[in-house]
């Protein structure tokens, strides 16, 4: 519990121009190793050193980030335990990224003033501060409890809820089957428990979609521009930041040379992609502009697909089209101050039912009627906006992911034919960890359950 | 007139199922034992239903046997029918159950603590403790004898101010109409112990020769030998049936329309029953959508026809339960021979005990079984065995014997009661042990045997024979990883198994195969020598759940670095800021003895740990500046 490694981004949270993630623990150098490539390995490198070198994500084997990592040697850390620190550039998204991956690699998120919990109760720290360390540790958890509580009494606790009592549900059932063997009750089977571990899997998923709103409302919803030269790419980009305060400007992605701005339209940040790019290709030769929007699109989860008016359909649009189907995407009809010469009819083909504005941006017309159609591709989506406050913290989209695991272990175990009390450790997991988002994972309930559900007795 | 009666090192009240392994385990260990009961016809006396072990429980008769006690040996000499349960399930939760002959159980422990040395059995009733300060020195009993002892433990199981309630009759005694012990427990309220009133219940017995068991369905014991005690080496072959049949809406409608006479609802009831052993008239109203519940006919012995009505406990008025009866097929003309009836009895709050099952008020007494709020024998007998074993070892200054959650279900019942205390009788279920692949049937003795040879309670011969097998088990292991099967060597056999093989593999890659079992290993590739099946048992276990295994070490290993972290016995919640009011509070109450089992308290939270930990080391630090 204690000495296992232990992670947190120590810089304020907001726009600082670089930020730190603190790993502290046993594992600290390895688990900084496995996302990190630099000259050389972390394990080689000297103690007290900071090496220049690069955040990989090791799933795909992206580069995340541009990063210093000092490494630090226990005895003589902070917490006199093995120490790394990732120094990388501020801003919010590669900063929970690289949270993200530390997390994966094993390391579990730090609760409120552990680290220096660890540096006294591992000497560092001398008497005299242990009541101000107890205060401290006292303050910062009734606050979290707080932000905890406002959270959970919304929609979050009775979805969660919703989740576990079906998982809880399935355990009592699994239960009865195993201490009343003779019980007239229906047994458990294989296929029921892969049933049941589905539909709690799916609702996690739609939890951790949630996440994904909230995560958009805190990083910006990315958003890219594509369209052929001409059409008024530059001209859309130039108004949506400058009819919205850009909330940020001109952050350089360091790895990549995109240049994102963020807007605030209508309540939906957004975060628009390749800036630079939209800027520079305007004369640029065709094919390349199509190469790179496609690179462009993959990275974001909004399309503005801009066309002109005055032009037939070319095979360049169409092709950027199929380069974005399947995306969030709002066809832009520009122009509309010159002849109309575009088929409409083949417009709204291909479009399907993404929403098309049409726009003179040269005459200021049609921005209202795009914004609003963003806004509502945001909120209207089936999704209530207050939905989108559900899943907000790390601790709690680690937990729904740690769930989530134990999940797929339990549907793995179901697939190669384990017995059903042994699949039932990874559900009974689950349903520990789904309880643990909510601050609620008393044991008792589960005997609650089972003599609640079941008739049982001699 | 008071006489002096003798000195002891360990006096045990009680001969229930508590009492004989507190008696047996405190004697066999060189302690001189004196066992008091109130009636000597009444040694390990099965008042409720005749079987031993199940889920969970029968783990606990293992782990009894695995440390030295004496209940899986006294069933495996007197049942009439065994079965192994959960078969069709995984390892963890294959239980072993025994149908008693409740009267051949009685007579052959009693043979067994006749025949212990150091051990003393005497009739009588006692009716308060002699206390000096805050230690025990002795007991009192009615006839006014009074012994002196070292250590004392009481196991008065329902007895304690128990009172019968059937119909609107209800009087003072003990189970069966033994006689109560009611002196003791107003002798227990003076000494400052907080008391709870419980209570449970039993179905009627009838008579076999009136039943028309065509009409029932046939329960049969297992065809192969089995046995509860790792030495037992004669097995019982002639096994009797159990019977099952079913209520019916005609009983559920003579049920609903005596409620009124019912004392589970007319209020003459006030003790907490539990959940899991309702009454018929409970089942009945709380599910009402049921159409039928089983009915199970157990026989009570061979040399009776009383047979045990499993599912019908009830204290409904005696007319009600002939009735009741008779709707039921296969008993239309049953004759009842004893009438179901409620039972309420006094037991201790247990968050007044260390896990050593020594009460924090009161040093070297001890309490086990029904008194500490469990119901069931094996419950008892677990912690009877505790008590025995820990008294023994306070009479010769020895560290007392605490088993963790990770190496027993006893450990898990010690510390749920200790550490959570319980608002109805405690049944242990498989569900309350967070790491029940390793708590298994098959593995008590891997787990506890090594407890059990070093408090003097496992023969050298029957420890030597232990750690054979378990050279036998690593070897076996070891042997099969280094053991590459190529295709060629097998391939019908895995043709016939439908588990093809491809290339060359490890026999323990194989053996993970779910339809892949030893026996198949075996045929390809033997063993130097023939192995006995409960080795082999081990080792298919042990490769093909490995994961799953491996995986609740780890939890175990992160459960023990808090379990070294000692809190001690006389800490001051109250003065430490940090903690929350409530967490003060429950953590001054049960006064846990570590980290790990403070974490266990109900109310108190990580923060509350956290604190706790700071503490220590701040305690520490202090005691380095001074």
């Amino acid at each position: 519990m204690e000495m296992d490694t232990i992670a947190a981004i120590s810089t304020p949270m907001g726009e600082g121009a670089i930020a730190i993630i603190r790993v502290s623990g046993e594992d600290a150098i390895q688990i900084g190793d496995n996302i990190y490539k630099g000259k050389k390995k972390l394990t080689e490198v000297e103690s007290h050193t900071i090496n220049y070198g690069h955040i990989i994500d090791p799933m795909s084997g992206d580069i995340i980030e541009e990063v210093m990592v000092s490494v630090l040697l226990a005895p003589r850390t902070f917490t006199k335990e093995n120490m790394i620190e990732i120094n990388c550039h501020g801003g919010l998204v590669s900063v929970n990224k690289i949270l993200q991956l530390v997390l994966g690699q094993g390391a579990r998120l730090a609760e409120p003033g552990e680290f220096t919990k660890r540096a006294f109760l591992n000497g560092r720290i001398d008497l005299s501060q242990a009541e101000g360390v107890m205060d401290l540790i006292r303050a910062k958890t009734d606050k979290a409890m707080n932000v905890a509580m406002s959270q959970i009494e919304g929609k979050l606790s009775i979805r969660i809820q919703k989740l576990r009592q079906e998982l809880l549900e399935t355990v009592a059932h699994v239960e009865v089957n195993i201490d009343y063997p003779e019980y007239d009750a229906e047994e458990m089977t294989l296929g029921i428990l892969k049933e049941k571990a589905e539909i709690v899997n799916k609702g996690i998923d739609k939890l951790l979609a949630t996440a994904q709103q909230g995560k958009i409302l805190r990083e910006g919803l990315s958003t890219v521009i594509i369209g052929r030269p001409n059409v008024g790419k530059s001209s859309l980009l130039n108004s949506l930041v400058h009819d919205n305060k850009a909330i940020v400007t001109d952050i350089p992605g360091t790895t990549r040379d995109v240049i994102e701005e963020y807007v605030n339209v209508r309540g939906v940040p957004l975060r628009l992609l390749d800036t630079a790019g939209i800027r520079e290709t305007e004369d640029i030769v065709e094919k390349l502009g199509v190469e790179r929007s496609r690179k462009v699109v993959l990275d974001s989860e909004l399309v503005l697909l801009v066309l002109n008016n005055n032009e037939e359909l070319t095979s360049a649009d169409e092709e950027l089209f199929q380069i974005s189907d399947g995306r969030d995407r709002i066809i832009i009809i520009n122009k509309t101050d010159l002849p109309q010469k575009i088929n409409l009819n083949l417009v709204k083909e291909l479009a399907i039912d993404q929403p098309i504005v049409t726009t003179s941006l040269l005459k200021d017309e049609g921005v209202d009627e795009l914004e609003e159609a963003i806004k509502q591709l945001f909120f209207g989506g089936g999704l209530e906006s207050e939905d989108l406050t559900y899943v907000s913290n790390s601790r709690h989209i680690s937990l729904l992911n740690q769930a989530k695991t134990a999940v797929n272990d339990a549907l793995g175990a179901i697939e190669v034919g384990m017995p059903v009390d042994v699949i039932q450790i990874d559900i009974t997991k689950a349903w520990e960890l789904l309880g643990e988002v909510i601050g609620d994972s008393v044991h008792e309930s589960l005997i609650d359950q089972l003599f609640s559900q079941f008739c049982l007795g001699k | 007139m008071s006489y002096q009666g003798g000195e002891f090192d360990v006096i045990v009240i009680g001969a229930g199922h508590a009492g004989v392994e507190a008696g047996l385990a405190s004697a066999r260990m060189g302690a001189k034992t004196l066992m008091l009961t109130l009636n000597l016809d009444a040694i390990a006396y099965m008042p409720c239903n005749p079987s031993v072990g199940g889920p969970a429980k029968g783990i606990v008769v293992r782990e009894i046997d695995a440390l030295g006690g004496e209940m899986a040996k006294n069933i495996d000499k007197t049942h009439i029918q065994m079965r192994m349960l959960n078969t069709g399930k995984g390892p963890a939760v294959r239980a072993l159950r025994a149908q008693a002959d409740k009267f051949l159980y009685q007579h052959e422990m009693k043979k067994t603590i006749e025949e212990t040395e150091n051990l003393l059995l005497r009739q009588g009733m006692v009716e308060g403790l002699v206390v000096e300060g805050d230690t025990v020195t002795g007991v009192v009993t009615q006839t006014g004898t009074e012994y002196k002892a070292k250590a004392v433990i009481i196991t008065t199981g329902t007895y304690l101010r128990g009172k019968i309630i059937l119909g609107d009759l209800a009087y003072e005694s003990g189970p069966n109409n033994q006689q109560p012990s009611v002196n003791l427990s107003y002798n227990l309220k003076d000494l400052g112990f907080e008391m709870v009133r419980f209570k449970t219940g039993t179905p009627p017995r009838v008579n076999s020769q009136t039943i028309d068991y065509s009409k029932t369905e046939i329960q049969p014991g297992d065809d192969v030998p089995r046995a509860f005690s790792y030495e037992t080496t004669k097995y019982i072959t002639d096994q009797l049936p159990c019977w099952l049949t079913y209520t019916n809406d005609e009983t559920h409608e003579i049920i609903n329309s005596n409620l009124d006479r019912a004392p589970m609802y007319s209020g003459i009831i006030e003790g907490t029953g539990p959940r899991y052993c309702p009454s018929i008239e409970d089942k009945v109203v709380r599910f009402n959508d049921k159409p039928r519940h089983q009915i199970f006919l157990e026989p009570e012995g061979r040399n009776t026809q009383e047979v045990y009505v499993q599912g019908l406990s009830t204290s409904m008025p005696e007319d009600v339960q002939h009735r009741i009866l008779s709707t039921i097929p296969g008993l239309e003309n049953v004759r009842m021979m004893r009438a179901g009836y409620a039972i309420e009895y006094d037991s201790i709050v247990p968050t007044q005990l260390w896990p050593s099952l020594e009460t924090k008020k009161i040093s070297g007494l001890f309490t086990a079984g029904q008194i500490n709020g469990t119901s069931g024998y094996e419950e008892a007998a677990g912690q009877g065995l505790i008590a025995g074993i820990n008294a023994a070892r306070k009479v010769q200054n020895k560290e007392p014997v605490i088993l963790d959650r990770s190496e027993a279900y006893i450990g898990v019942l010690i510390d749920d009661l200790v550490t959570k205390g319980t608002n109805e009788p405690y049944r242990l279920l498989t569900s309350r042990a967070e790491y029940r692949l390793l708590l298994r049937h098959d593995n008590a003795d891997l787990r506890l045997t090594d407890i059990g040879y070093d408090i003097n309670l496992i023969s050298e011969e029957r420890y030597k024979k232990y750690l054979e097998k378990k050279e036998a088990i690593d070897t076996e292991i070891n042997r099969l990883k280094n053991t590459m099967i190529k295709p060629s060597e097998a391939k019908e056999l895995f043709e016939e198994i439908g588990s093809p093989l491809k290339e060359a593999a490890t026999a323990t890659l194989l053996l993970k195969r779910p339809e892949i079992k030893y026996e198949h290993i075996e045929k390809i590739a033997p063993p130097e020598t023939n192995l006995d099946s409960d080795v082999t048992e081990q080792v298919e276990i042990h490769v093909k759940y490995e994961g799953y295994i491996s995986k609740q070490l780890d939890q175990v290993q992160k459960m023990k670095k808090m379990e070294n972290k000692k809190l001690p016995e006389d800490l001051d919640y109250m003065a430490i800021n940090g903690l929350a009011m409530e967490a003060k509070q429950k953590l001054a109450e049960v006064r846990p003895l570590s980290v790990a089992q403070a974490s266990r308290v109900s109310g108190v939270n990580p923060a509350d740990v956290s604190v706790l930990l700071v503490y220590l080391e701040q305690g520490k630090l202090k005691k380095i500046n001074s």
